[in-house]
């Protein structure tokens, strides 16, 4: 049986109403795993009070950063401060050197992508080969597809379509998420795999990308995030006086 | 038995909305949804028609064509409005039989 995430819920923090609502709405639409997108300057009390709330409702909750850095300097720094504290970092890629930066920097889980300027998306074949070589996803947001109308929808459709067949092609992989802002935008994972149709995406293909992939995704950032991880493939296995040689 | 080429789907909906929605208004924003991701084309192939509405538990019966599955599941769930108020319609289920539908979705 498939488990399923979904990698961004993006409520107001501040309106607890509205975070129990949306945590307790995904459960009852299927999902196993949601992702919330935290201030960066969130304390350890308030993430523990969001792991309460989901763990209510049989939710595993992942902390999520997004950043929308102007250049690739301030991208870098926030890289440097904020890493090793969320499981999720994201970046809103606003102009072609962030992106760039984004796509090339393996502490970089996820590249977003402006879903009404369509000009400022700039996932073409040299940005998903970087982001392939760097392990980093792209990520799309489904909630614009729901409340967008007419021509914004033909043309963001029609980038998607593109980028989804550029990802494919260059083995980037993808991950849908909500984007959903309050619960009147959530949807159930098979609803948004009927949705990814609207770009060419096959729905098993869909149901990957909001089940395996994020969970793979979310388990290789947890192993590098606990204390006994070194380096890829090498990690703490014992300490103490028995591993030190005579 | 029959033939292959009327096969139909019945989907189970349910509504999620503060205000109170009428049959009428929930086909509107279903057959709306429709035309405007597929056009009056589109529309024409999905049969789409409304089995059974209950309005005190918000639930929905309706039926289409089975190759237009996809295509009436994306418009269903772009639906953002009903009647200019905020609302979700959710699939719970999609069987091939309205037996099954009710066995598995327990309506």
């Amino acid at each position: 049986m498939r488990r399923f995430a979904d990698l961004h819920l993006r409520p107001s923090i501040e309106d607890r109403d509205q975070v129990e609502r949306m945590i307790s709405k995904s459960s009852e639409l299927g999902y196993q795993m949601i992702a919330i997108s935290l201030p960066p300057n969130i304390t350890q009390t308030k993430i523990s009070r969001l792991q309460e709330i989901c763990s209510d409702v049989n939710l595993d909750l992942v902390t999520r950063v997004d950043f929308s850095p102007k250049t690739s300097k301030e991208l870098l720094h926030y890289l440097r401060r904020l890493r090793r504290r969320f499981e999720i970092i994201s970046v809103f890629c606003d102009s072609k050197s962030v992106a760039r930066q984004a796509a090339k920097d393996r502490r970089v889980d996820l590249l977003t992508f402006p879903a009404t300027k369509i000009y400022k998306r700039f996932f073409d074949h040299a940005e998903a080969e970087l982001a392939s070589n760097a392990l980093s996803a792209l990520e799309i947001e489904m909630a614009p597809l729901i409340f967008l109308r007419g021509s914004p929808r033909i043309r963001l459709i029609s980038r998607l379509r593109k980028e989804s067949a550029v990802a494919e092609k260059v083995g980037v992989p993808v991950v849908l998420s909500s984007g959903a802002t309050d619960e009147y935008l959530m949807r159930g994972p098979r609803e948004y795999a009927a949705l990814a149709g609207l770009f060419d995406m096959d729905s098993r293909v869909a149901l990957r990308t909001l089940s395996e992939i994020p969970h793979s995704l979310v388990a290789r950032n947890r192993g590098k995030l606990s204390p006994g991880y070194v380096a890829p493939g090498i990690r703490v296995v014992r300490e103490g006086d028995c591993c030190r040689r005579a | 038995m029959l033939p292959k080429g009327v096969r139909r789907r019945y989907l189970a909906l349910k509504l999620v909305s503060d205000s109170s929605v009428s049959r009428e208004d929930l086909m509107n924003a279903i057959w709306d949804a429709i035309i405007q991701l597929f056009g009056e084309y589109g529309a024409s192939q999905t049969n789409l028609s409304l089995i059974r509405y209950n309005h005190e538990k918000d639930y929905a019966i309706v039926r289409c064509s089975h190759k237009a599955l996809e295509m009436v599941k994306a418009s269903i769930a772009s639906i953002t409005e009903i009647n200019g108020k905020p609302a979700a319609v959710h699939i719970k289920r999609v069987s091939g039989t309205l037996k099954a539908l009710f066995k598995k979705s327990q309506l």
